[in-house]
């Protein structure tokens, strides 16, 4: 099963490094990542595979909210199947 | 990879604009729950009930928590009970509606619909003892809802019913008056009942139904409403069309949480119910989608017309996302549940006359009006009336579900909490339909419905 990772925030040194170790403390594999500045907001969208992950969904969406409080960010985590039926006919 | 800008949307959707699913309704048939003793009936009832549902709570979270989309209300509807009370020899139909309460409160759902009565021709004996059953079973239950079918396009408007209906509505207001009347705002009375509506109070499974299914209502008014925002000055025909490209997303989420639930389950998927229901909370209004499109408020001259164009995107955007389409499907009015409405409905702006009207171009009917207390039965059952011909003659689902405020006259206000809302006891027009409404007897059925 894939999921999308959104991050959202202020520009700062690491944010990447944060996520993805998160990510791989939880045996996440990350599939592919995207991220751009738009107007000093950071915007990086991670498509991640959680097939071997040893949480789940909301554990990790749990796990983000404590790290996108510490470090001023929104991190969501969602499952790939809402996408595709929102933006795909 | 979807791109930047969707899943940005989408989460945004879900995060600031109260993106929702509803409710996740499992309909269940009673049919074969039928005994002539009703001991037995109920023992049927609250069995099955348990043993269908018992996962529904769970399996709705899971979904939820997994796909990362709130889905707010997991609900039960079952075959309409007067079928079931036909059977029994006692009129002590109340314990239904006790059991149905029991097997609610079990399962952890929270609302169950269809004690109920399908009436627009006429009454059996399980119907009568049903409905006059109802003020008492709304009184002495939390989570039962009622409804009643009085009219239909093919069959006339029960005119013996809809006198009924206005004499109970009142008895079931003064019967919870303790508790802000809440009893009649869990009652509505139908004209052309959907058979497969997960929304409540007018849930119910109807007899073509099978025998489980899971049937979805989505949400989100105040995702449209953050879309019209974004179009600024475009025309109407632009404005439909951000609408109708809404509500596709929106009911996307519905269809996936609907099939998902029915998949775990192991029960047929039924309906996706298209419409756009309000809460209280701030954005997620649909008179605020209508004052989005450039009314000063909701309630002035203009707002049916909006409230056409959104009715109808609304189907048009959603139709091609489900491959089942069904229940009420449309914009829902209901004023105690929708912040914009209750502004509007404080201010005068927004009156039963025109609330009225509005129910002529969407997809329900007068819906949570809060009336004053004196109202007679009579002007009850002439609201009634006037809601089921609009229904009947339109070959549309109407539907009437006031509250009479015991105790109260038009500028106060009752206050049911949650979902249900709370709102202004708005004017009435008094002038006596008695005579109109005594005389009972059929209205036929209009012209239109000799099609055959």
């Amino acid at each position: 099963m894939r999921a999308f990772i959104t991050v959202l925030g202020k520009d700062m040194v690491g944010i990447l490094a944060k996520v993805s170790m998160a990510c791989a403390e939880e045996n996440i594999s990350i599939a592919e990542v995207t991220q751009s500045v738009l107007q000093d907001v950071f915007v990086m969208i991670m498509l991640v595979d959680m097939s071997g992950a040893k949480k789940s969904i909301s554990e990790m969406q749990s796990k983000f909210d404590v790290l996108g409080s510490e470090a001023g960010l929104k991190i969501h985590i969602m499952h790939e199947d809402i996408f595709n039926s929102m933006h795909r006919i | 990879m979807i791109n930047t800008h969707d899943i940005i949307e989408t989460i945004n959707m879900i995060d600031n604009e109260n993106l929702d699913v509803r409710t996740i309704t499992m309909g269940i048939s009673l049919l074969s729950c039928i005994d002539d003793d009703i001991d037995k009936a109920c023992t049927k009832v609250y069995d099955k009930i348990c043993r269908y549902a018992q996962d529904l709570v769970k399996t709705g979270n899971d979904i939820s928590s997994e796909y990362g989309i709130p889905i707010i209300n997991k609900r039960i509807s079952v075959t309409p009970v007067a079928m079931l009370a036909s059977a029994c020899q006692t009129k002590k139909i109340v314990r239904f509606a006790l059991a149905l309460e029991k097997a609610a409160r079990t399962v952890g759902v929270n609302f169950i619909g269809g004690y109920s009565a399908l009436v627009q021709k006429g009454f059996s004996d399980g119907d009568y003892a049903l409905i006059e059953s109802i003020p008492e079973a709304l009184s002495v239950t939390d989570h039962v809802c009622a409804s009643v079918n009085i009219g239909s396009t093919k069959a006339g408007i029960n005119m013996d019913a809809v006198k009924i209906m206005g004499e109970i509505i009142k008895q079931t207001a003064e019967l919870t008056a303790d508790r802000d009347c809440i009893g009649a705002a869990k009652l509505v009375v139908f004209c052309n009942a959907p058979e497969d509506n997960p929304f409540m109070a007018g849930a119910m499974h109807g007899t073509g139904e099978p025998d489980c299914e899971i049937n979805v209502g989505v949400s989100g008014p105040g995702a449209v409403r953050a879309a019209l925002a974004k179009c600024g000055e475009c025309d109407l025909s632009a404005v439909a069309e951000t609408v109708k490209r809404t509500a596709f997303k929106i009911t996307r989420t519905g269809q996936l949480v609907a099939q998902e639930a029915s998949r775990r389950l192991g029960v047929p998927f039924g309906i996706v119910d298209l419409s756009l229901a309000p809460t209280p909370a701030v954005g997620d209004s649909v008179a605020h989608i209508l004052e989005e499109m450039g009314l000063e408020q909701c309630g002035c001259f203009g707002t049916t017309a909006a409230l056409a164009l959104l009715n109808d995107a609304v189907k048009k955007g959603g139709v091609m996302a489900s491959s089942h389409v069904g229940g009420l499907s449309g914009a829902f009015i209901p004023v105690t549940e929708d912040a914009g409405m209750i502004a509007a409905a404080r201010s005068g702006c927004l009156t039963l006359n025109k609330l009225e009207a509005m129910t002529a171009v969407c997809s329900v009917g007068l819906d949570m009006i809060n009336i004053p207390g004196d109202t007679t039965p009579e002007v009850i059952s002439a609201i009634i009336a006037d809601e089921a011909a609009i229904g009947m003659v339109n070959s549309k689902t109407t539907a009437v579900r006031v509250i009479p405020a015991i105790g109260k006259k038009a500028g106060d206000e009752l206050s049911f909490g949650g979902l249900l809302g709370e709102g202004p006891v708005m004017e009435v027009n008094t002038k006596s339909p008695a005579r109109f409404i005594n005389r009972g007897g059929r209205i036929p059925a209009p012209l239109q419905s000799l099609k055959n």
